[in-house]
């Protein structure tokens, strides 16, 4: 484990808040960050998004792509809140995270801030509509 | 075919940067081999028992005749001259350097093609007819829509992480070329009351536990199919078992939910993404279909001159009834008495090209039964093109036959293996040719598996082979009545396995049986089918 402050790519203030888990949540009303595993259905937290400030999704293991569904099911919800990928995250799958709407990154290991601004601008368009704000190649076509 | 426009080619050309950078930081110790596995094999490159592999997609099966010089110049270059087609229509290299991957993924970048998603847990290369846009029994050339998909499925963020493989085919007949309802989703497009949609069967699937796909929506409009294949995927993704690699596939998922259950699943998630703004406009599908034109046929319809017996034989195994009078489909034969199912040399790879823009308005097709097709070739050609392919080795007269046999890469080449499959289709390969029993028995689909997951379809044969090790030695399991066509079955296992030439025996067991037992205008498969399992066990083990 790492002391490296989280990397994030948002403005505000980060929330420092400890996430408490999704079951605990259900009973705590004053909690402002939770962290979600990956079993667990993200849908449950819609009802409670606008008083959350930060959601962490949990990477036990960076070949567990559930928390990519989960990260986009809260965009297409309007959480607008910190989106926090927590765990074993690695450079390499960090700009398909991003795109799934994860705007703050706790990785297990340090990464290479040289190599995360590589995978972030490597791709110079996409060609699906995600949670980012960029626009689809089939978009560009038809402008 | 499709051409690139400036978007794809940046795309493409990012990603070779992108490998070339991974593999940098991974000869640097930045990445474990753990953590690179996943990044190179969605870019085509699996370890084998020798060396890397090399899976390079070829996009619904369709490519050009410079395209197939690039792939032979591929096999020349880095490989050993040859290369491999493969059941999902791609193209693989046995023999290839670590090293050399990113030269050769931008190699391809300048014939735009690559190995994207050619393995991993992520969506793959999408399949289709080989006959598309030339069969005549097509309500619509498909490729506009695999490769709408192929876009969309494209580096996408969401389903690169999957529990497994996910496998998406995309046909347009009710004849079915593809093994559509063998795959994670098949997507079949009809035609309702004059407007076309897509059916979709979902949860298909051979390895070691095969499934035919059952049909969970009748209809999906056309302006609706991404974010249909987006909610199917996305159920997928977050509730497919992660706790077993073989129990991840989407067809363990919709088998546990039932198939009832699953579609209420994916309505739902579909009902909610259809605000998102996930679809392209319906103008991006019109966009692609402009780039599959018909060619420019020209009418005269003369039948072929059949006095050369030889040439009339290739004529009524190898062609395909065409969409347009006076035209046909060639097959071309990858399945050489005694050869290795598939292989093509980098100079028949020259060759396929040179005819295919010869006679063929430059288009070639691959084959999920590893041959390749000239899908549009004028009648009065075809003599030529049959001396030509005679010439290069590649005009055996057996597609569809018991020589054209479906084999995976088995022992000699697969770390997963338990078994040789191609030894055992070379011996018999030979062992009908030298008997001439060939013709008589018809179309027979013998498919071969070196291991339970299947590669080699052995499910879907008529004849299937299933090696499996036994104690240390390879042992030969027989299998019957499989079909991966719009009667789509799984074949059963006959009893206890063969060794290696007990099994060459058993399958002309087999086909002695159904020789036997045939009535007119049947096929081995209808004849199992009304005779049952009985006399075939009777013959083989008593």
């Amino acid at each position: 484990m790492t002391e490296q402050a989280p990397l994030r790519l948002r403005e505000d203030e980060a929330c420092m808040e400890p996430a408490v888990t999704l079951e605990a949540f259900a009973g705590q009303t004053n909690a402002v960050a939770v962290r979600i595993e990956p079993g667990e259905d993200t849908r449950e937290l819609l009802p409670h998004l606008d008083r959350l400030r930060r959601i962490d999704i949990a990477f036990p293991a960076f070949t567990d792509g559930r928390g990519y569904s989960a990260a986009r099911i809260l965009r297409e919800a309007g959480f607008a809140g910190e989106l926090r990928a927590v765990g074993d995250v690695l450079v390499d799958q960090i700009a398909y995270m991003r795109r799934c709407g994860f705007d703050a990154f706790d990785p297990d290991a340090p990464l290479d801030p040289k190599d995360v601004e590589a995978a972030l601008n490597r791709f110079p368009q996409v060609y699906q509509s995600a949670a980012d704000a960029s626009t689809p190649i089939w978009s560009l076509r038809h402008q | 075919m499709y051409a690139y426009d400036q978007y794809d080619q940046a795309m493409v050309d990012a990603r070779v940067a992108e490998f070339r950078d991974q593999c940098e930081r991974r000869l640097a110790g930045k990445l474990t081999e753990d953590q690179f596995k996943p990044l190179r094999l969605m870019n085509g490159l699996y370890l084998q028992l020798h060396a890397y592999m090399l899976r390079v997609a070829i996009p619904y099966g369709t490519l050009n005749g410079g395209q197939m010089r690039v792939l032979a110049d591929i096999a020349e270059k880095y490989d050993r001259g040859y290369g491999h087609f493969t059941t999902r229509q791609n193209i693989q290299y046995n023999w290839i350097k670590l090293e050399d991957a990113g030269d050769i993924l931008a190699d391809l970048a300048k014939v735009e093609m690559h190995a994207i998603q050619t393995s991993g847990n992520c969506i793959r290369n999408i399949s289709s007819d080989h006959f598309a846009g030339a069969a005549a029994d097509e309500v619509a050339d498909p490729r506009p829509y695999a490769e709408l998909l192929r876009q969309w499925s494209s580096f996408h963020p969401e389903f690169s992480y999957l529990p497994r493989k996910f496998k998406i085919c995309v046909i347009a007949s009710e004849n079915d070329r593809a093994a559509m309802r063998l795959h994670d989703i098949g997507i079949r497009i009809v035609e309702r009351d004059g407007e076309l949609g897509a059916q979709f069967y979902v949860g298909g699937g051979m390895g070691r536990t095969p499934m035919i796909a059952p049909l969970i929506r009748d209809f999906v409009p056309l302006d609706q199919l991404v974010t249909y294949s987006e909610a199917c995927l996305r159920v997928y993704n977050r509730y497919g078992r992660r706790d077993n690699k073989y129990k991840a596939r989407i067809k363990i998922l919709v088998h546990e939910l039932g198939a009832e259950e699953y579609t209420r699943q994916v309505e739902e998630e579909f009902a909610h993404l259809l605000d998102q703004g996930v679809e392209p406009p319906l103008a991006e599908l019109e966009r692609i279909k402009g780039f599959f034109p018909d060619p420019a046929f020209d009418a005269a319809d003369a039948e072929p001159d059949r006095s050369d017996p030889d040439f009339a034989v290739w004529l009524d195994h190898n062609t395909h009834a065409h969409k347009m009078p006076g035209h046909v489909s060639a097959i071309v034969s990858l399945k050489p008495v005694g050869g290795i199912p598939g292989d093509a040399t980098d100079a028949q790879m020259r060759v396929l090209a040179d005819l295919a823009e010869k006679y063929s308005f430059d288009e070639l097709r691959i084959m999920h039964t590893q041959n390749v097709v000239l899908p549009h070739v004028s009648k009065a050609d075809l003599y030529a093109l049959w001396q030509a392919l005679n010439e290069a080795g590649m005009g055996t007269p057996n597609a569809d036959l018991m020589g054209d046999i479906i084999a995976c890469p088995g022992l000699d080449y697969c770390s997963l293996a338990n078994a040789r499959s191609i030894p055992i289709a070379q011996r018999i390969s030979e062992r009908f040719a030298a008997k001439g029993k060939e013709a008589a028995l018809g179309e027979l689909k013998l498919k071969i598996s070196g291991c339970i997951n299947a590669c080699g379809h052995h499910h879907a044969g008529h004849i299937g082979i299933l090696g499996v090790d036994r104690k240390g030695t390879e042992n030969y399991q027989l299998l019957l009545g499989g079909s991966e066509a719009e009667d789509t079955s799984l074949a059963k296992i006959t009893g206890p396995g063969f060794d290696e030439h007990g099994i060459v025996d058993a399958v002309e067991t087999a086909a002695d049986v159904y020789l036997r037992e045939r009535t007119e205008g049947e096929r081995f498969l209808d004849t199992y089918r009304r005779i049952g399992m009985a006399p075939f066990k009777e013959a083989l083990y008593d």
